[in-house]
C-alpha cells in the first residue's frame, strides 16, 4: 500500500501529467476521518483533483463535515465553508454573488469554482428548497449531491433517496416487514425541471467519466448539478473493499444509469449504453441492507428499475 | 449638504443601506418590511447602488446567502420581520459565531399564532441570545442613523458581530416623517471600505470557516463572542460620539428624559419612547415626579447605564411589547439582572403592553403609572402586569 502522501512525492514528468485523464494534483489529504471504503470521500478527492485549490467548497452538516476534520485540522487544501444542513444552495449563491462583486471571474476554465457538496438528505430532502432557489436564479456554481442513499452521519436513517426494500435504522424490517416502502426519489428529474444548462449522474466506479463531467460543468455557464453515486459500506452493511464493485453494479444493472442532460438534450453515457442491464440481484446481494427483501420486493424493485431505464432511453431517443 | 426627504421608515432603512454601499443584498418579502428590499432593488435597477441583489426563495436562504457573501468578504445587508426573522433563527447563531458583520433591518412585528402583522418586539427579543447587536429606533431618522451606526459597530475589529436595527411595524415602517439623509461623502468617511481580515474566502489563501469544534475548543469560540459583545459597549459609545461629530445627531445607550428628581422612571424602547415622552410632559404639568428612559441598545444590554438610572428613582416601570411566557418581559429580566447585586435598588415593575399592534394610549400609561405610585406606599405585591387587556373577550 502506498499512502497518498507518498504518491505525491513520486516524480512524474510534466508531459505524462498532462496526459492523465485524472489530474495528478492532490488537494484532499490523508488524515481525513472517513470510514473505510467511503465513497463520498473518494468523490470529494476527485472534485478537488478536477477543480484544484482555487475551489470554494460549501459543505452542509453531513458526513463530509466530519471527514474534512475538526478544528484546527483540515484535510482539504481549498477554501472550505461549513454551513447549516439545508442551506447549501443559498450559501453558494451568496459566495458566488460576493466573488462577482469583488470582480472575480467565477466558473469557466480559469474562473474560481464555487462548489456545493452535499449528501442526499441535505439535497433531496431538507436542502431541496435552497437547491431549487439556486438553480432557478441561475448562479454560476456547481452543486454536487453525493448520494449514499440515507442519512449516514446521524446513523443510517432513510432519506427520500433510499431505495425500495432497504433496511435503515428507521426502516428496521422487524416482524411487520417494516423496510423502505417507497422508491428512490429522482432528484435529478426535479433538477432538470429547472431547465438548467447542465445536469448529470456520475459514479465513483467511473472516475474518468466523473472528472469529464466535472470539467464540463466547469465550462458551462449558470448552475450545474451532478448526482454522484457514493456507496457507504457502514450504512449499506457491505464489505469495505466492495464500494467500487457495488457502484459499478449499480450502473450495470441500470439501477443508477450514467447520463447527461445538456441544454435540453439527454445522453446516456458509457457503460450504461453498452449492454442489457444485469439482474438487480447482482447489485443487491453484496449489501446487507437488502437482506429483508422478499422475492416479491426484489421483483417490484426490478420492475421499477427497468421501467425507469426504459423511460430514460426514451428521453435519450427523443431528446438526444 | 444633507437633504431632507419625507420618508417611510422602510424607505429610510433602504436609504441607509444605499449610503452604506453593501456589495450583496439578499432578501425575501414579508410584511411590514417588504418595502426595504423593494426600494433597494429600485436603487440597484437605476444604477444608484452597485450591488448584487439575490432574490432568494425564503428568509432562511436570505440570511444564508448573506452569510456566504459576508464570508466571501463583502459588506452585506438584508431586511425582514417576525416569522421571517424566526425562520432565520438557526442561521443567526452561525452569522455571529463566524463573526460576520451582516446588518439587518427589522420592522418589528408580532409572531403567530394568531396571525398578526402589527407591531410588537417579540421577533427581535426572541433573537437576543444569538450574538447579534440590537438597536431599537424611536423614529424614522433613528432607523436610518442606527443602520449606519450598526455597520460601523459590526465591522469594528474589536467587535465583528452582526447587528440588527429594529423599528416598529407600521408605526414607523409605513408612516412618513421628514428624514435628513446624510451626505454620501460623509458616510463614506464614517464607514470606510469593508476590508475583512478574518472572514475572506480568498482563492489565493485557502481557509476553513465554521468547522467542527470538539468540546475541547467550542467553549473558547463562544467566549470570544461574549468578549466581542462586551467590547461592543465601548465601541458603540465611540461610534455614537463620532456620529454626533459628523452628523450632529446624538445617540446614547440609554436616553433619559426628565429623570432628575423623578420618583418613577418609565423605561421603554422603540417608537413607544415618543409616546412616553409626551406622557411624561403631561404628567410633569400635573406635578407628578415621573421621567422616561429609552433603551436604544438592547444587546449588549446597557447594564451600567441602567445602574446609574436606578440610583435616581424609587420605582422603575418597564413598558415592553414582548413576553417570555412563564417568566415575564425580557427587558424586565435584563433590568433586574443589572441591579441584582446593587446594595440599594428601586422597586421594579413590568408592564406588558401594546402586543400585536394594540395602540398604547395615555389611559394605559396612566394605569401603569398609578400602579407604580401605589407600590411606593405599599410595596411590591406583584411585579408583572398586562396592561390594556380587554377583559370582556378573555
Amino acid at each position: 500500500m502506498v499512502s497518498s502522501q507518498e504518491v505525491r512525492k513520486v516524480e512524474v514528468p510534466e508531459n505524462v501529467k498532462k496526459r492523465l485523464s485524472i489530474p495528478f494534483e492532490e488537494n484532499f489529504f490523508a488524515g481525513h476521518t472517513a470510514c473505510q471504503g467511503c465513497g463520498a470521500s473518494l468523490g470529494l478527492r476527485y472534485v478537488l483533483k478536477a477543480y484544484g485549490k482555487k475551489t470554494i467548497l460549501a459543505i452542509p452538516a453531513c458526513c463530509s463535515t466530519i471527514i474534512a476534520g475538526p478544528w484546527p485540522y483540515s484535510a482539504i487544501n481549498a477554501n472550505l465553508f461549513h454551513t447549516a444542513f439545508e442551506t447549501t444552495g443559498a450559501v453558494i449563491s451568496g459566495i458566488e454573488a460576493a466573488l462577482k462583486a469583488r470582480g472575480y471571474r467565477v466558473k469557466g476554465e480559469d474562473g474560481i469554482m464555487v462548489v456545493g457538496w452535499a449528501g442526499d438528505g441535505g439535497t433531496a430532502d431538507i436542502g431541496l428548497q435552497a437547491l431549487s432557489g439556486f438553480l432557478e436564479r441561475g448562479h454560476d456554481a456547481v452543486y454536487i449531491m453525493y448520494d449514499n442513499e440515507a442519512y449516514m452521519n446521524t446513523g443510517i436513517q432513510r432519506s427520500s433517496s433510499t431505495p425500495y426494500g432497504a433496511w435503515t435504522t428507521n426502516t428496521p424490517g422487524g416482524k411487520r416487514h417494516f423496510v423502505e416502502k417507497t422508491h428512490k426519489k429522482k432528484v435529478i428529474d426535479i433538477v432538470i425541471a429547472h431547465k438548467i444548462p447542465y445536469a448529470a449522474t456520475a459514479s465513483i466506479a467511473f472516475p474518468e467519466d466523473f472528472i469529464r463531467k466535472l470539467k464540463k460543468a466547469q465550462k458551462m455557464p449558470g448552475p450545474s448539478f451532478i448526482q454522484l453515486f457514493a456507496p457507504c459500506p457502514t450504512g449499506w452493511r457491505a464489505p469495505t473493499d466492495k464500494s467500487i464493485e457495488i457502484a459499478r453494479l449499480a450502473v450495470q444493472t441500470a439501477y443508477f444509469p450514467l447520463f447527461e442532460y445538456e441544454n435540453g438534450r439527454y445522453r446516456i453515457n458509457m457503460p450504461s449504453t453498452k449492454k442489457e442491464p444485469k439482474p438487480i440481484e447482482e447489485f443487491l446481494k453484496l449489501q446487507g441492507r437488502f437482506k429483508y427483501m422478499t422475492k416479491d420486493d426484489i421483483q417490484k424493485l426490478q420492475e421499477w428499475v427497468l421501467k425507469e431505464w426504459e423511460e430514460l432511453k426514451k428521453k435519450a431517443e427523443v431528446f438526444g | 449638504m444633507p437633504m431632507k426627504k419625507v420618508l417611510k421608515g422602510n424607505e429610510a432603512a433602504a436609504w441607509a443601506a444605499k449610503l452604506a454601499k453593501p456589495k450583496v443584498i439578499a432578501a425575501f418579502p414579508i410584511t411590514p418590511s417588504t418595502l426595504v428590499p423593494e426600494k433597494i432593488s429600485e436603487f440597484v435597477a437605476n444604477g444608484e447602488l452597485d450591488a448584487e441583489f439575490i432574490k432568494v426563495e425564503s428568509e432562511h436562504s436570505a440570511i444564508s446567502a448573506c452569510v456566504g457573501a459576508a464570508a466571501a468578504g463583502v459588506r452585506t445587508f438584508t431586511a425582514t420581520a417576525s416569522q421571517g426573522l424566526a425562520l432565520m433563527h438557526e442561521i443567526l447563531f452561525i452569522a455571529a459565531g463566524m463573526r460576520l458583520p451582516i446588518v439587518m433591518a427589522i420592522g418589528n412585528r408580532a409572531l403567530s399564532a394568531p396571525i398578526n402583522i402589527w407591531n410588537d418586539w417579540q421577533d427581535t427579543i426572541s433573537e437576543r441570545d444569538t450574538g447579534w447587536i440590537q438597536f431599537y429606533a424611536e423614529n424614522n431618522q433613528e432607523a436610518l442613523d442606527l443602520i449606519l451606526i450598526a455597520f460601523k459597530v459590526a465591522e469594528d475589529e474589536r467587535v465583528l458581530l452582526p447587528a440588527m436595527t429594529g423599528f416598529d411595524a407600521f408605526i414607523l415602517t409605513h408612516t412618513v416623517e421628514p428624514v435628513e439623509i446624510p451626505d454620501q461623502e460623509l458616510v463614506d468617511e464614517f464607514l470606510g471600505e469593508y476590508k475583512p481580515k478574518h472572514a475572506y474566502l480568498d482563492p489565493k489563501r485557502p481557509i476553513t470557516q465554521g468547522t467542527l469544534a470538539f468540546p475541547a475548543h467550542y467553549m473558547e469560540a463562544r467566549y470570544k463572542v461574549w468578549e466581542a459583545m462586551e467590547n461592543a459597549r465601548e465601541v458603540i459609545k465611540e461610534v455614537f460620539e463620532e456620529f454626533e461629530r459628523k452628523f450632529g445627531r446624538r445617540y446614547q445607550m440609554v436616553e433619559e428624559y426628565r429623570t432628575d428628581d423623578a420618583e418613577i422612571i418609565m423605561i421603554t424602547m422603540g417608537s413607544l419612547a415618543g409616546t412616553l415622552k409626551d406622557f411624561v410632559d403631561r404628567k410633569r404639568e400635573e406635578g407628578v415626579k415621573v421621567g422616561a428612559a429609552k433603551i436604544t441598545v438592547y444587546r449588549p444590554f446597557p447594564i451600567e447605564e441602567i445602574r446609574a438610572l436606578a440610583k435616581k428613582a424609587k420605582v422603575l416601570a418597564i413598558l415592553e411589547k414582548d413576553v417570555s411566557f412563564g417568566s415575564g418581559g425580557a427587558v424586565f429580566a435584563d433590568v433586574a439582572r443589572s441591579l441584582i447585586n446593587e446594595k440599594e435598588k428601586p422597586m421594579i415593575l413590568d408592564f406588558i403592553i401594546g402586543l400585536g399592534g394594540r395602540d398604547v394610549t395615555f389611559k394605559q400609561l396612566d394605569e401603569a403609572l398609578s400602579i407604580a405610585k401605589k407600590v411606593i406606599k405599599e410595596g411590591v405585591e406583584k411585579d408583572i402586569y398586562w396592561i390594556g387587556l380587554r377583559e370582556e373577550i378573555l
